[in-house]
């Protein structure tokens, strides 16, 4: 079970509250949570990445385990930690604005 | 109920206002999507409960949401925006050509008839349609694929389609705006579609009077003489009585020509109004003074409406899409201003008060008229 944390915007878009649980075929990779919770959460699609080339949006960031992984391969595996529930894995939206 | 429903979208989120016929008494809904740009929400002149609104961060992209019940409750469509094809270049702000680049959605249109079509306007300038309610979105792509759109460039506000109408007489035949492209007509559904800026004028660009290239800021039609449209151009404001094929200038005394909204009686058809701004440079109402200005000989002849608007101190600005007329006997004109007021007038502009003081820069206003 893969724990996933989405920031505030897209919680209300998706109307859950807290983490979100998920089951993830395979190897537990950045692309394979983001497909799975797409799937569960259609409305997310183009939201966390592009819809058309999938690559990551520009202010959306990937945290776990205290590590920044946006910049990793999408198809890396995540850490231990994350794959057996004992962390989550963070969706941010990126500090930006002012 | 009969009254009116006016629909609000801020950098912060919608709000619904609304009223009965006098227009004085208002109850107000919202921030829905809090946090998030709306740059747009309209109902479905079919079916006055179905609303369509346009949400979008830098950070999430872009979302429609879509209320079947007047706006008292939403639902995200999961439907996204996708060039169709190749995206093909614009120009950019240095002459070089650059890729369209989906970015948001600055217009939703829906169908005069059907509640389930409803046509949007994007920055990078394109137009989509979608006839399950917004769950699936499919782009008209000739425009986009025009001759012309090489040389498109975007205007300080981005490259964007804000303009979209529905003429009422000729199914078939639509208007759009893109800035800085100018207008555009297609008689067959989108299929086909061609310049029309003759008689357009504009220092800013190298040839003057181009085919394309001219920075339209807002064009308003009404249903009862589809072939007659008035325009607010960067500077000028302008009209036509032949569909676009032809435009002339009727600033006439305004106390500046440029602007951004401009919107028509509805019952008056040669009575129009203009937010005058003092200029490309200095967003702000001429002398601090906010003044609606009507005419009504269908230009050339102004006169400033200021009973209840600021007359001193006021430097906000109207953007394009924050103004509407209302349909009742007595029509209410709205706008709003980027420092977050709502005003209404219930008596075609002689009188106005504030709906509201405090909101979020507006971005839009629609009202429809409920009977």
């Amino acid at each position: 079970m893969i724990r996933v944390v989405l920031p505030p915007h897209l919680r209300n878009l998706a109307q859950v509250k807290g983490e979100v649980e998920l089951d993830v075929q395979g190897q537990a990779t950045p692309q394979s949570v983001l497909d799975a919770l797409e799937s569960r959460y259609p409305v997310l699609r183009g939201t966390i990445r592009d819809q058309t080339t999938r690559e990551r949006r520009a202010l959306v960031r990937f945290f776990a385990c205290e590590e920044d992984l946006s910049l990793d391969p999408p198809d890396r595996p995540l850490p231990d930690a994350v794959v057996t529930g004992k962390e989550p894995f963070l969706i941010i939206g990126a500090m930006a604005g002012g | 109920m009969s009254g009116v429903r006016v629909l609000v979208g801020t950098h912060k989120g919608a709000f619904v206002m609304t009223s009965d016929t006098k227009r004085k008494q208002w109850d107000i809904s919202g921030p829905h999507f809090t946090g998030w740009e709306v740059y747009h929400v309209k109902g479905s002149p079919a079916d006055p409960n179905r609303l369509y609104a346009s949400q979008n961060t830098g950070w999430f992209g872009q979302v429609v949401q879509r209320s079947n019940d007047g706006g008292k409750t939403w639902q995200a469509m999961e439907g996204k925006f996708a060039y169709d094809g190749e995206p093909g270049t614009h120009k950019w702000y240095d002459g070089s050509s650059r890729p369209f680049e989906f970015k948001r959605i600055w217009h939703l249109e829906p169908s005069l008839t059907d509640p389930d079509t409803v046509y949007a306007g994007a920055e990078d300038a394109a137009l989509f349609r979608s006839t399950d309610g917004g769950q699936n979105w499919h782009e008209l792509p000739a425009l986009r694929q025009h001759s012309t759109a090489p040389n498109w460039a975007p205007g300080a506000g981005g490259m964007c389609l804000h303009t979209i109408i529905l003429d009422p007489k000729h199914r078939d035949r639509m208007f759009v705006a893109i800035s800085a492209a100018g207008a555009f007509r297609s008689d067959d559904a989108g299929k086909s579609w061609r310049p029309i800026n003759q008689g357009l004028r504009s220092e800013g660009i190298p040839d003057p009077n181009a085919e394309v290239g001219h920075c339209v800021h807002r064009i308003a039609m009404n249903p009862s003489r589809p072939d007659t449209l008035f325009m607010q151009k960067h500077w000028d404001v302008m009209r036509t009585d032949d569909a676009g094929d032809s435009w002339r200038e009727i600033s006439g005394n305004l106390p500046s020509d440029f602007g951004f909204p401009i919107d028509i009686h509805p019952h008056e058809p040669e009575t129009i109004y203009v937010v005058p701004i003092k200029s490309d440079s200095e967003h702000i109402p001429p002398d601090g003074k906010l003044r609606v200005y009507r005419s009504r000989t269908g230009g050339n002849e102004w006169e400033p409406l200021t009973n209840g608007l600021p007359q001193s101190n006021c430097y906000v600005n109207i953007l394009r899409d924050a103004m509407a007329v209302d349909s009742l006997e007595s029509p209410g004109v709205y706008f709003g201003t980027t420092g977050g007021q709502v005003y209404a007038s219930a008596d075609a502009g002689d009188s106005w008060n504030p709906i509201v003081r405090d909101l979020p820069a507006v971005l839009s206003v629609e009202v429809q008229t409920l009977k």
